[in-house]
């Protein structure tokens, strides 16, 4: 019971408190993980006796920061700095009067993650692990590469920030705008693996989408008007408004034109909507400007009949000419399908699998056999429905395209010799 | 902390400069060397004789290896170098980015492992 608390604690606070002790501790991301890993078995021994404390956020950062102080006591000079950080740490108890947290620490550590003196691989990986705290297997899955190698990566990333002193700072000037389009990827990162968690049975981590929406919310206070963050927050506050409707009570994904509209939150969608009218005015367009356009354009429509595909394909379009990515066009040709029909969209996924970089993704099998589906080709969709099955990680997910297996598969003998893919043969294996 | 600026580029496109041009360019480190006094980061730097007249040893197995030049095969060599003492590493890379070598060659932010000597400190 204790542990469950405990653990609901540490995945709202630990980020929040990890941010602050990074901060105090210079920099010393190893430091500040093992402070606060000792803070929560204190915790487990102790507030069975004692009670959970009223600020047990404060409380974990406390202990943790004693802990850290003890450590550096005790090594001396083996630790980068240690005489420095216990100088500033002259008196610890000064954060449980104070509060704990100044306000933007969060925000300095997602501008140290995102320091451009690391690969952008390692970025990614240092952001997710402490910014969401997702485990080093989560992060290796994500980026579907060996557990061992993501390992090495933020251990050099650490190492980096520590003995280069990567300064734990928001930058200014130019500084701050060269590094601000990281940090929107990484928000947007973090967002995407609350939205639909990579490895995870419900589809949606809310805690990641709140943090994503929260930092967001705190880069437009820092630099207000900056169209691209404006469509990000935009973009977020429309998927966002959506996400009780995204799946039913047994935990099946519920796809965009089965939603119930009625569910979805019109205060978030009014937001969202202002908020791209205003990145719009700057007359300054950009990929998350576009994104968030198109979710306006859901968004906006009445029912599933009334959606404005052609606007969306349109709008898909400019997307692919910014930024020309496999994914970008798989979701172009599922709205071409939807103005020029499946065997078009077909057409273009053909295209895309072509490139044989999306061959493991679940979402392009899926596509797939939604567009044969819906074309009453069902032997072959009921095949890519099974790889789709197969390759998808997310357990919402993959029980929506079982149920769409099992409903052409009822729909249509069961015993059907499965369809051969016309034409000749794949040459790519 | 302190940090190398390590200056590499392509000694061939300086032996092509005619008198002018050669000494333009050095007009520019001259005053980029003047505003790191100004500024009292410098600890130090020079400029390397090229690497033609290098000379790279190694010992292996109590043998001693005695070979002409560093890395034949790449293009860009070591030119010259700053020792600077600053803040954070950004600090670093603001005075890297002013280093006249930049614009032509890269130049390598390096932080220097302090100084084992207790009397150093």
């Amino acid at each position: 019971m204790l542990a469950r608390i405990l653990d609901e604690i540490a995945r709202r606070e630990g980020p929040r408190i990890l941010a602050g002790l990074i901060g105090r501790l210079g920099g010393n991301f190893d430091l500040a993980e093992e402070a606060l890993q000792d803070a929560y078995q204190r915790a487990l021994a102790t507030w069975p006796s004692s009670g959970v404390p009223a600020r047990p956020a404060a409380w974990l950062t406390l202990v943790a920061q004693r802990r850290a102080v003890d450590v550096l006591r005790r090594s001396g000079r083996q630790v980068e700095g240690a005489e420095e950080i216990l100088a500033q740490l002259a008196a610890p108890e000064a954060v449980e009067a104070e509060g704990f947290e100044l306000p933007d620490d969060r925000l300095r550590l997602i501008f140290t993650c995102c320091h451009p003196a690391l690969a952008v691989p390692a970025q990614m990986a240092l952001a997710l692990r402490t910014l969401c705290g997702l485990t080093t297997r989560e992060i290796a899955r994500a980026f579907v590469e060996p557990e061992a190698t993501t390992a090495q990566r933020l251990v050099r990333a650490k190492a980096k920030i520590l003995e280069a002193r990567i300064p734990y700072e928001v930058p200014s000037g130019a500084a701050l705008e060269e590094r601000l389009a990281g940090v929107l990827a990484t928000i947007y990162l973090v967002f995407n693996e609350g939205y639909s968690a990579t490895e995870n049975e419900s589809l949606v981590r809310s805690d990641l989408s709140a943090e994503a929406l929260r930092l967001a919310r705190l880069v437009v206070a820092l630099l207000p008007g900056r169209p691209e963050t404006l469509g990000l927050l935009a973009l977020m506050l429309l998927h966002e408004a959506r996400r009780e409707s995204r799946a039913d009570a047994e935990g099946v994904a519920i796809p965009l034109e089965e939603q119930d509209r009625a569910s979805w939150d019109r205060a978030m969608i009014a937001e969202g909507l202002a908020l791209l009218d205003a990145a719009l005015a700057r007359r300054t367009p950009g990929p998350y400007q576009i994104q968030a356009a198109i979710a306006a354009l859901h968004a906006k429509s009445p029912a599933p009949e009334a959606t404005d595909w052609p606007q969306i394909s349109a709008l898909y379009g400019a997307l692919y000419r910014l930024a020309p990515t496999p994914v970008v066009a798989l979701n172009a040709a599922a709205a071409i399908a939807m103005v020029a029909g499946p065997e078009e969209g077909l057409a273009w996924i053909d295209e895309i699998e072509r490139d044989g970089t999306l061959e493991d993704y679940a979402l392009l099998h899926a596509a797939r056999a939604d567009l044969l589906r819906r074309a009453g080709r069902h032997a072959e969709a009921r095949e890519h429905y099974g790889t789709a099955i197969a390759r998808s990680t997310n357990g919402a997910q993959r029980r929506f395209l079982a149920r769409r297996l099992a409903q052409i598969s009822a729909a249509s003998p069961a015993n059907a010799p499965p369809a051969s893919p016309p034409g000749p043969p794949r040459s790519s294996g | 902390m302190e940090y190398m600026i390590l200056i590499y580029s392509d000694e061939r496109a300086w032996a092509s400069f005619d008198e002018a041009a050669l000494k333009a360019e050095y007009k520019k480190y001259i005053d980029y060397t003047k505003e790191l006094m100004a500024s009292g980061v410098l600890r130090g730097g020079s400029e390397l004789k090229p690497s033609t007249t290098a000379t790279t040893v190694r010992v292996r197995g109590g043998k001693v290896l005695t070979t002409d030049g560093p890395y034949a095969e790449t293009k860009d060599q070591l030119g010259g170098y700053y020792l600077i003492d600053v803040p954070n590493l950004d600090e670093a890379v603001r005075w890297a980015t002013k280093c006249p070598g930049s614009a032509y060659g890269s130049c390598e932010v390096r932080p220097l492992n302090p100084s084992p000597a207790p009397e150093a400190g």
